[in-house]
């Protein structure tokens, strides 16, 4: 088994925080992780990404080859074209359709829902919108990871152990709050796929 | 014990907290800065004592630690790439007087120049100085590199120059860790006059580091790190140092690769392990993260022997960092690059943040510079070099810390007038004192703008030596105090602001305007924990 992920939003719009918890529930299946991050000038709000790597077996480079990444995923929609020459040609998009405007020439709206709407495998959904709807706007980011989810090939019940443990701290509200979202994000993933 | 993932660079401090190291210094700067941080926020820290701290600059950083090698205890301190050039004097020298306790000198490299002015290769400045250099391909590599490294600086009484890039200082991985070694005990070196650099002594001292070249090539042959791997395909051989090996073998099934291998983590290069794989192969392939060093020590200025392929060749580009990709194409496989990028996708650069003092001085700056031709403006290394892009096009040079100073100087003596210096803080401490000196004695007419944020702001808001003594400095310095003006840069102060502004710029002379607002990073950062504190009293209460 081996999943290569990248993840792709904007400087501050945490997708660190994703990985955090894929990474945690891979530790805990017993997998091997590499995860390549970006630190220094481009987290001030210019693009970002992470390279995430797991797999049941030694992992060697640190960078996914270009064209096997087996997914992407992005809190931002133009971000989650960039990263297309990293895909592999049957692997997911999934996608934020909220975009985070801080560019004068940002794309105009329709003509990026179309592109992505392009892409042969792909799932797009407002994650803001909808961790909004859950009372909760900064969960958008485990609906997104909940959207994933299905493509993940970790355990779902994983995923939700993983949440709990990072969330702990901050109470028992924002740990249910982000099991809402995670399975708010799954369940538009389902009907999309169906 | 159970493994720890960590980043690269988290796995050398780690190293470093393992290894029995007593004290690290540093300058914070992108790839390097999470070393220090991570002993810094370790409980080991303080449950063993180790002293970590920033220093003004790469240089006193090294200094230190060359200071607390003599002391006899193992030290490490930690730069990026172009702080290493800060550090050189101190760097080149150490190779001279040697260590006694063991000295790791961590340079982060930055190919593709993430987040830097320039990719130099630090291995050039290892090889310069003759010291030996550590490459580690991975992150248990970088922390088990920090143990070996230690050991090899106290057998050989030598600093170890370990040279890490941007993909392993950020990357995260499983590392194993060791027992806790302890700590050295305080020690002086056995000849009292090693440290000593004068004529005599540095030219015995310089003859007994050339004496010692062929001991450093005898460890680098019987090196741990590195591996000559045999397989039967001769007609290439492949040289991999560092993460290039990772890249080599992600291109195989099962990590099999055809070719002999010589990977290489240690040097100076192994020669007879290099010519044992250059005798059995047709041609050579040199895989190297960075600038072709290996593969200009084997074309040689007449490169009149066997076929050598790498970045002079254009087998692998000249410049930028490796991946995969860059090496399946120089073996002759499949390019399996996907689909476009859609027209459509633009650039985002980075910027200054929502509510950053910076957008106010430079907004300010250009309208009291607006009577005059643009042009006349150079910055310094930070945030504030954000103030070359759109929307504020506000500065016309960033070169390297504390040039904006110097620069301005020598425009100002050129005629060029008014001339601007913007220089941050932590910037103005690290190197533009000097520099500010050296325009007062020549009592230049520059307008030097230090954007006092009160931190080290780009590299994540570390402690800034700056903090509450610039006006002081100046003064000390001999700016005239009627020529330091502090700004609050806000709008509501605009006029007040303004009218500062166009004044010293007028002035004949140097004056030093200071704009002081905190970092908006560190100010919310500041209120998150402190409104965490008062939650935590208030429960205990």
């Amino acid at each position: 088994m081996k999943k290569d992920i990248i993840l792709a939003g904007v400087g501050g719009q945490g997708i660190l925080s994703i990985a955090a918890i894929i990474g945690t529930a891979a530790l805990k299946a017993g997998l091997h992780l590499k995860q390549a991050e970006v630190h220094g000038m481009s987290q001030r709000g210019g693009d970002v990404q992470s390279n995430l790597r797991i797999s049941d077996r030694d992992i060697a480079s640190d960078l996914i080859p270009f064209g096997k990444a087996d997914m992407i995923i992005s809190v931002e929609p133009m971000e989650s074209l960039r990263y297309l020459p990293m895909l592999s040609p049957d692997g997911w998009l999934v996608t934020n359709t909220k975009p985070y405007i801080n560019i004068r020439n940002y794309p105009e709206m329709d003509k990026l829902l179309a592109e992505i709407e392009l892409q042969p495998r792909h799932i797009s959904l407002d994650a803001d919108e909808i961790a909004r709807n859950l009372g909760s706007p900064k969960s958008a980011n485990m609906v997104i990871l909940g959207a994933a989810s299905p493509f993940l090939s970790i355990d779902y019940l994983e995923l939700q152990e993983a949440i709990r443990n990072i969330f702990r701290k901050k109470g028992d509200d924002v740990v249910q709050v982000n099991l809402d979202a995670l399975q708010a994000g799954r369940d538009v993933s389902e009907k999309q796929m169906n | 014990m159970q493994k720890l993932l960590l980043l690269g660079d988290e796995a050398i401090a780690q190293g470093g907290i393992d290894a029995g190291m007593s004290g690290i210094y540093a300058y914070p700067g992108t790839p390097s800065t999470e070393i220090t941080e991570y002993v810094m926020h370790s409980k080991e820290d303080k449950s063993l004592n180790i002293i970590a701290s920033w220093g003004a600059n790469e240089k006193t950083a090294m200094e230190t630690a060359l200071g607390m090698s003599y002391a006899g205890k193992r030290t490490m301190v930690c730069m990026k790439h172009v702080g290493l050039n800060v550090a050189a004097d101190a760097f080149v020298n150490s190779a001279i007087t040697g260590a006694n306790g063991g000295l790791i000198v961590v340079a982060a490299d930055d190919p593709s120049m993430h987040s830097s002015q320039n990719e130099q290769d630090s291995r050039f400045f290892g090889k310069f100085a003759l010291i030996p250099i550590l490459e580690p391909g991975n992150q248990q590599e970088a922390y088990d590199m920090v143990h070996y490294g230690f050991e090899l600086s106290e057998k050989f009484r030598i600093p170890v120059l370990m040279r890490i890039t941007t993909r392993l200082a950020h990357s995260r991985s499983g590392v194993e860790r060791r027992e806790i070694r302890k700590q050295n005990a305080l020690k002086l070196p056995e000849n009292l006059k090693q440290f000593i650099l004068l004529p005599a002594n540095a030219r015995r001292q310089y003859k007994n580091l050339l004496n010692n070249q062929p001991a450093f090539v005898d460890s680098s042959e019987k090196s741990p790190f590195n591996i000559l791997i045999d397989h039967p395909d001769k007609k290439m051989g492949i040289i991999a140092c560092g993460l290039a090996y990772n890249y080599l073998i992600e291109n195989f099934e099962d990590h099999h690769v055809p070719h002999p291998v010589l990977r290489i983590g240690q040097y100076p290069v192994p020669e007879q392990m290099i010519n044992n794989l250059y005798e059995s192969c047709d041609t050579i392939l040199v895989l190297e993260d960075g600038a072709p060093m290996i593969e200009e020590l084997l074309r040689g200025i007449l490169n009149k022997g066997k076929t050598i392929k790498g970045r002079l060749d254009g087998t692998v580009p000249r410049d930028g960092e490796l991946n995969p990709n860059i090496v399946a194409l120089a073996l002759g496989l499949a390019d399996t690059r996907g689909r476009d990028i859609p027209s459509l996708v633009t650039s985002r650069p980075p910027s200054l943040c929502k509510g950053c003092p910076h957008i106010y001085s430079y907004n300010a700056l250009n309208e009291a510079l607006s009577e005059f031709y643009k042009g006349r403006v150079f910055s310094d290394i930070g945030c504030y070099t954000l103030g070359a892009l759109e929307p504020f096009d506000a500065i016309n040079s960033c070169v390297d810390m504390g040039a904006s100073i110097t620069m301005a100087k020598g425009a100002a003596d050129a005629g060029l007038l008014p001339s601007v210096a913007v220089i941050g803080d932590s910037t103005f401490t690290h190197s533009g004192m000097t520099g500010l000196l050296d325009a007062v004695n020549a009592n230049s007419t520059i307008t030097v703008m230090i954007l006092d944020n009160g931190t080290t702001g780009m590299t994540g808001g570390q402690d800034s030596a700056a903090v509450g003594k610039i006006e002081g400095i100046c003064e000390a310095l001999g700016v005239h105090k009627d020529h330091i003006r502090i700004l609050n840069p806000l709008q509501k102060y605009h006029e007040e602001n303004l009218a500062i502004m166009k004044e010293e710029i007028a002035y004949k002379g140097v004056s030093v305007i200071i704009p002081r607002r905190e970092c908006i990073q560190t100010l919310t950062r500041r209120m998150r924990e402190e409104k965490k504190k008062q939650a935590t009293d208030k429960a205990e209460a």
